[in-house]
């Protein structure tokens, strides 16, 4: 039920910007106006949700170590593992960051016979690295719509990812193992039963939407060609602010970036936000220095405290009646 | 209340930043649309001017179509090309595309350098080998 609602929605997507361009003929709306909307719905909501989280105090100095902390002089700290200031945690951020570095750790619990096993379990860190990066290096490819001239760099780039070149437009490697890191995502969450078993529409959608972003760009470029300088027309025209739609785009651009529009919508409100997450995360921004620097829980309050000296001080001549022993005297 | 405000605020300009960069970086900029120019020597001698397909074809899948004719040329030997309205044409870039297009620089050039596409053509032609 899950999947299959979240794949008709997707197709849904598709079918309403095929019906909006190919037959309404909306080209304006497709166009110009959702993506500008998008745009707004992503920039907005992100520095929304980031606010929010940066209003959420840290009360424990929390972060998760796997290495020897800073000690004696003579004892090897791990900088990385277990990092005692700044500079530490920029390391072990960034790897996080570039090379999911704790996900690198997965494990995997099994019981075989009667005795329970664990072993390494490095596939879903391969298959995310090998998507994710892709995905970075589809959107840097992008730009060349949206900047002219076009940066060397960005040329570069794509030659490096054409370089095999294999038919005419030239094939990107990260076409190839884009689809093939999201089908091995999606297939994990089928067919592994634990994982299918804890897996939410809100799994399921994003990984549909990114498929469909991908299949439907690659149709484009392959198969169902569109004319790509009017493309760049229209895409510098939304970043010059002057937006134009040249007439002969075919309609499997306006579903490539219908499917894109809705997924920069959706981004701020899902799962989707570990991209500005990670960031925030106690357990991997903060350095391991509680022993030396006292860290302040945000929620204290004052606390009224009556210290046995006050005490005594109030009840002392009530205790001696009693015969209570005082320290004082 | 922001926690940690100096760099949240900090990474959400570097957000931002990065986000409108694109906007950024056309600021000022006059839209270049390329103009491929037509005109050349033998263009201009034809009654009919009209290419191998239609212009909305050639702008889509002309490289396609380059693509199939180097493998029917070079793999299968096939050096006959019939378009949709069965004419028939010579396969071949230097003596089929480049005699009418002659203008490498006002014709190709302009919206391979526009999109930022760069054709390996030369790897094997030589250039000013049309006969
Ligand atoms: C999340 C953002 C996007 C993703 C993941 C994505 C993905 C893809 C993929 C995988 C392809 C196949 C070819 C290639 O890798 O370049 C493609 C092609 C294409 N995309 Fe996107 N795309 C995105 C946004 C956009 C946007 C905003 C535009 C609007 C200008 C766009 C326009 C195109 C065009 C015109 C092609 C065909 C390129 C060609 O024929 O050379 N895409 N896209």
């Amino acid at each position: 039920m899950k999947i299959w609602s979240s794949l008709v929605a997707v197709l849904a997507l598709v079918l309403i910007a095929w019906l909006g361009t190919g037959v309404a003929g909306l080209y304006t709306v497709f166009g110009v106006g959702i993506p500008y909307l998008a745009f707004l719905i992503f920039a907005l909501g992100f520095i929304y949700r980031i606010l929010k989280w940066g209003r959420s105090p840290v009360p424990f100095c929390i972060p998760t170590t796997c290495g020897q902390q800073k000690s004696l002089p003579w004892i090897k700290q791990n900088k990385i593992e277990n990092p005692s200031g700044t500079a530490g945690v920029v390391g072990r951020m960034i790897l996080e960051i570039l090379f999911f570095r704790s996900l690198f750790r997965n494990l995997k619990t099994e019981k075989r016979g009667d005795k329970l096993g664990f072993g390494s379990a490095k596939w879903l860190w391969l298959g995310g690295l090998a998507f994710h990066w892709s995905m970075l290096i589809i959107l840097l490819r992008h730009l060349r719509f949206f900047l002219d001239p076009v940066p060397s760099l960005l040329q570069g780039l794509d030659g490096l990812d054409s370089f095999l070149q294999i038919g005419l437009p030239i094939l990107y490697i990260t076409d190839i193992i884009i689809v093939a890191a999201l089908l091995y995502l999606l297939a994990r969450r089928l067919f592994v039963a634990q994982v299918r078993y804890i897996s939410l529409a809100s799994d399921y959608f994003p990984l549909f939407l990114l498929l469909g972003i991908a299949t439907s760009g690659i149709i484009m470029r392959y198969f169902l060609r569109v004319d790509v300088v009017s493309v760049k027309e229209l895409a510098l025209g939304l970043v010059t602010l002057r937006p134009t739609v040249p007439a002969d785009i075919g309609s499997i651009f306006f579903i490539h970036i219908f499917l894109v529009s809705s997924l920069f919508a959706y981004f701020p409100w899902s799962k989707l936000m570990h991209a500005g997450g990670i960031f925030l995360s106690p357990t991997r921004n903060m350095a391991n220095n509680s022993r030396r620097v006292r860290h302040i829980n945000p929620w204290n309050y004052p606390v009224d405290v009556h210290s046995y000296a006050e005490y005594e001080a109030e009840f002392k001549e009530k205790m001696k009646k009693a015969g209570v022993p005082v320290e004082t005297e | 209340m922001i926690y940690g405000g100096k760099k949240i605020f900090a990474g959400l300009f570097i957000f931002v930043v990065l986000l409108i960069s694109p906007f950024l970086a056309n600021i000022g900029k006059a839209d270049a649309q390329p103009n491929p120019s037509l005109n050349t020597p033998t263009i201009d001698a034809l009654a009919a001017k009209q290419c191998v397909g239609s212009a909305q074809f050639m702008r889509t899948y002309h490289m396609q179509l380059l693509n199939e004719w180097r493998d029917q040329a070079l793999r299968h030997g096939e050096y006959t090309y019939v378009n949709s309205q069965g004419q028939k044409f010579t396969i071949s870039l230097e003596n089929t595309c480049l005699k009418c297009h002659s203008n490498e620089q006002q014709f190709c050039n302009t919206c391979h350098t526009y999109v930022g596409v760069t054709p390996y053509c030369w790897e094997c032609h030589q250039k000013g080998a049309t006969q």
